[in-house]
């Protein structure tokens, strides 16, 4: 079942005089119990997707949808939107107020929601957080915690809440690397406890391998490859997927892209990736008679399925071919 | 002759609350060409090494040992040798690189400061070779004229980088050069420190938390832990087959994408890195180690020699070492 | 569990506080003229600053009777120091509070909202920014009549805008940070992020920039008081004007002169002292968290 959705939604900025378009189309959805990552380098719009997801951010065009039901944007229904949807951000010590002990800072959220039971919620939160026993921590403040400790008080905060999905935007990013795998083997630990969903945000692909069920891979604001974990990073079809796996360290001949990911004010005619593609750059495009269309043709917005798809003329035409083939062989 | 190397390097930081021990007893070699990994998380004492090495610690800190670059000690130098020194023969890339720029001077002036420095060009001169050092880096010459906001983090990066080649140096130390940068330009980056140390003939010290990346850069790779060198050889070797168990964690916090074995199983150490000011008794690791003994909570361990003597030398600093060499 | 804890960072406080010695005199000025302040209605008779009432010889020198002399209707002008001393620190402090208010209002209110709400509230700001604060006071006191109270207003109505675009530059310092759109992401709405994160961030800045302003309200009362428009009652500037009025200065009446004018002189520096010690012991920039 399907909780959290984004359907179709764009959301522009004005930067610098220029409309930029930091998520261009967007279908995203995650299910009851799914961690699904998010996968794409600065600017390509991911985190302004998490942050329309929140209701941080309202959509220009399009909607975002919670349990079926579209989200309004009356202050009551961000509210009860809060109570279903939270938020993990990247650097915890930012994300502390350094003036709260920890027992302030979960009990913020009960707080605004004036729920019964505030010290009994904030330290079941606590402990679920892998902070034991909660009552040691209450008078604590962020700055005597150590990374990790505080990244927990921070998703201890949004449990407070009794959320069915979390956002986690970079949850890992800042900690250093031997207590990364705490942290997400905890979110692993709420999936399977509380059937807590996760939608995490990130530009490390080891973490989607990690703990993700499905992938969606951003490209200056569209999606342009998802699908379940296993299939997509083990045999990607899009060649920016397959240009990010061959640069990880133990990858044998890395595809580097040249120039800098682009701007979302200047998004290139046709498919937005075709000036880096190595694809097409490599002439292979031309050989399957596609490079006509990568400089021009439109890609359609991918729906959400659950299953894989791709969003590239050569990935597609290659299908196709693949598929006659097929089709012929069976003939015969 | 070893292009740099370190004798037993201790660095102790003063403070109101008590001295700091950031660094405790370090020895490592580096010859000419060569990459050398130094791999390690906060407290650790990497970068306190980093800084070490051309003597830009502030005042309140107390080094011993000796820091021998092509046979001269570091340490002892007199200041005008120092200074001579100082980017002539080794140079630094500073972590978070990207805010080391001054924002209202332009990176052509930038560049060629330590040329002027170091009296080896002005004018003309400097231009050209500013330019020459733009384009090894892979930016176009017009970028000297530009200011650092104009760059992306990336480009910057690789600003610092031909900053630090300005004076052809012997040897180049890069503190965490890549991190906060995606994976594609850390990629591009990456690859052109290995082309340019490969063409220059320059010794590199690469400092990073990311073991996958420096085993992938680097040919040694030396794993630092509250101040120790807890493990040291060849870079396969050390990531692939690490014999001390922080090694081996810090090797499974970034899992291979594409193995089964991690899927959905992430790994990681229980408790946090240790505050330098606080460290445990015995072998420092031993709170957080899965294999730790009674003994280890007593009784610190040196390096051991790993494996049967062959091959290039390879140590770490565990108990169970020495009883499985045998 | 919180008083402890707050028992201990005032304890830090003060200890740090204790480490600036400038603050400490400052402190020290301030303690001894506020103490004689509250002290003089027992010490002293009021009824001896009645002209009607005066004893003494007009304009005589400092004597035993008389320490500080007499003015020019024969009044103490050591009783009238005192007494005036009280009508300037009042107003001094009143005003400034009145004037932090305002100002702490805005600048939060102007920091925190966007759109149309943060720039009608700057532009007000703004304007009163440029206003001639020493004239728009004059002509208020001037409308609104006598008395201290109407000096009180005067002066915080017109000085509040530096204070309010201060606070607003620390507000958005704040609001840039991520606990805030933590904040929000757990259903914050305008209040409790204003109340909760902003003020106790701001609270620092602002206790330590009103000390400052105490300093600038009571020169400003000397300043209304010696043009005229005074609060009625004796304070340091309407004795100043007496002097000035009858002409002490030329006349070598010293006692007249210096003793007001190196009162104002004395307060104001302990307040700017202890402000700026306060400044460097709150100072956000350097943890926060006193």
């Amino acid at each position: 079942m399907t909780l959290l959705e984004a359907r179709d939604v764009r959301v522009e900025f004005t930067s610098r005089g220029r409309r930029a378009r930091a998520v261009d189309g967007v279908n995203l959805a995650v299910g009851e119990g799914e961690i699904v990552a998010l996968v794409g380098e600065s600017g390509c719009g991911k985190t302004t997707l998490a942050r329309t997801l929140l209701g941080l951010e309202r959509p220009t065009s399009g909607s975002v949808r919670y349990g079926g039901v579209p989200l309004a944007y009356s202050s009551r229904a961000l509210r009860a939107h809060r109570r279903e949807v939270q938020l993990v951000l990247q650097d915890p010590t930012g994300s502390l107020n350094p003036r709260h002990t920890v027992y302030e800072a979960v009990a913020e959220g009960p707080r605004i929601h004036r729920l019964p039971g505030e010290g009994d919620l904030v330290a079941e939160a606590l402990s679920r957080a892998g902070l034991r026993p909660p009552e040691r921590f209450f008078d604590r403040h962020p700055h005597e915690l150590s990374g990790g400790q505080r990244q927990r008080v921070v998703i201890a905060g949004a449990l407070a809440l009794e959320p069915r999905v979390l956002v986690a935007d970079e949850p890992v990013a800042s900690l250093d690397a031997s207590v990364r795998g705490e942290i997400l083997a905890l979110l692993l630990r709420l999936r399977a406890e509380l059937g807590l969903s996760a939608l995490v945000v990130t530009h490390d692909l080891g973490l989607a391998w990690n703990i993700a069920d499905r992938v969606a891979v951003m490209y200056l604001g569209r999606i342009v490859e998802s699908g379940p974990v296993e299939r997509i990073l083990t045999s990607p079809s899009h060649p920016y997927t397959r240009a990010l796996l061959s640069v990880l360290p133990e990858s044998p001949s890395p595809v580097v892209l040249g120039g800098e990911p682009p701007d979302p004010t200047r998004i290139p005619a046709g498919c937005r990736f075709h000036p880096r593609c190595q694809v097409l750059a490599s002439g292979a495009a031309a050989e399957a008679g596609v490079d006509g269309l990568c400089a021009s043709g439109e890609l359609p917005v991918l729906p959400s399925s659950a299953g894989s798809q791709v969003a590239c003329h050569h990935a597609s035409a290659s299908a196709r071919r693949e598929a006659r083939t097929e089709t012929e062989a069976e003939r015969l | 002759m070893t292009l740099l190397e370190l004798r037993d390097l201790a660095v102790t930081y003063r403070s109101a609350a008590g001295d700091v021990p950031a660094v405790r007893g370090v020895s490592l070699g580096l010859e000419a060409g060569e990459a050398l990994g130094v791999a390690g998380e906060s407290g650790s004492g990497k970068s306190t090494l980093a800084m070490s090495l051309l003597r830009l610690l502030p005042r309140g800190a107390s080094v011993s040992g000796e820091i021998l670059l092509d046979g001269e000690d570091v340490l002892t130098m007199s200041w005008g040798r120092l200074r001579a020194v100082r980017w002539a023969s080794a140079s630094l890339v500073f972590q978070g690189a990207q805010h080391a720029l001054n924002p209202v001077r332009r990176i052509g002036d930038q560049i060629a400061e330590p040329l002027r420095v170091h009296g080896m060009a002005t004018g003309a001169e400097a231009r050209r070779r500013v330019a020459e050092l733009l384009e090894q880096v892979g930016l176009p010459a017009w970028r000297a004229r530009g200011y650092p906001h104009e760059l992306s983090g990336g480009q910057r990066q690789r600003v610092m980088i031909a900053m630090a080649l300005a004076c052809s140096p012997r040897l180049i130390v890069a503190d965490e050069p890549t991190t906060a940068l995606d994976v594609m330009i850390q990629a591009q980056v990456l690859s052109l420190i290995r082309s340019l140390i490969a063409e220059h003939g320059i010794g590199l010290v690469m400092i990073s938390h990311d073991l996958s990346v420096l085993a992938s850069t680097c040919d040694r790779l030396a794993v630092m832990y509250a101040g120790r060198v807890v493990e040291s050889g060849p870079s396969r070797e050390v990531f692939a087959g690490g014999r001390h168990p922080y090694s081996r964690a810090l090797a499974e916090a970034f899992p291979t994408v594409g193995d089964p074995a991690s899927r959905i199983a992430p790994r990681g150490l229980g408790g946090d890195p240790p505050d330098p000011a606080h460290l445990p008794a015995g072998c420092s690791f031993h709170p957080r180690c899965p294999v730790s003994l009674v003994s280890c909570a007593s009784e610190p361990v040196e390096l051991r020699a790993v494996g049967d003597g062959t091959g290039a030398p390879h140590t770490a600093a565990c108990v169970h070492v020495s009883e499985e060499s045998r | 569990m919180a008083g402890t804890r707050r028992r201990a960072a005032l304890t830090r406080f003060r200890r740090r506080y204790a480490r600036q010695r400038a603050g400490l005199y400052g402190a020290a000025i301030l303690l001894v003229v506020v103490l004689a302040a509250l002290l003089t209605p027992l010490l002293t008779d009021p009824s001896g600053m009645d002209v009607t009432k005066a004893t003494g010889a007009r304009m005589a020198p400092p004597s035993m009777d008389f320490p500080l002399g007499t003015d020019e209707s024969g009044r103490s002008v050591l009783l009238m120091l005192l007494w005036g001393a009280r009508v300037s620190l009042l107003i001094g402090f009143m005003s400034a509070l009145l004037s932090m208010v305002i100002g702490t209002v805005f600048g939060i209110a102007a920091g925190h909202f966007r759109g149309w709400v943060a720039a009608v509230l700057m532009r007000v700001t703004d304007w009163f920014l440029v206003l001639p604060a020493l004239v728009l006071a004059m002509v208020l006191a001037a409308i609104l009549g006598g008395g201290p109270s109407t000096i009180i207003v005067a002066i915080g109505v017109t000085s509040w805008a530096s204070t309010a675009r201060l606070i607003r530059a620390q507000t958005l310092a704040v609001e840039a940070r991520p606990y805030i759109e933590r904040s929000r992401a757990l259903g914050a709405g305008h209040w409790h992020v204003m109340t909760r994160h902003v003020l106790p961030n701001v609270a620092p800045l602002v206790l330590a920039n009103t000390t400052l302003m105490v300093a600038s309200a009571i020169v400003t009362e000397s300043t209304l008081a010696f043009l005229g428009a005074g609060s009625g009652q004796v304070s340091w500037g309407t004795m100043l004007r007496g002097s000035y009025d009858w002409g002490a200065a030329t006349s070598g009446a010293w006692w007249y002169v210096l003793p007001p004018g190196l009162c104002i002189i004395a307060v104001v520096l302990a307040f700017t002292l202890c402000g700026r010690a306060l400044e460097t012991v709150l100072n956000p920039r350097l943890g926060g968290a006193s």
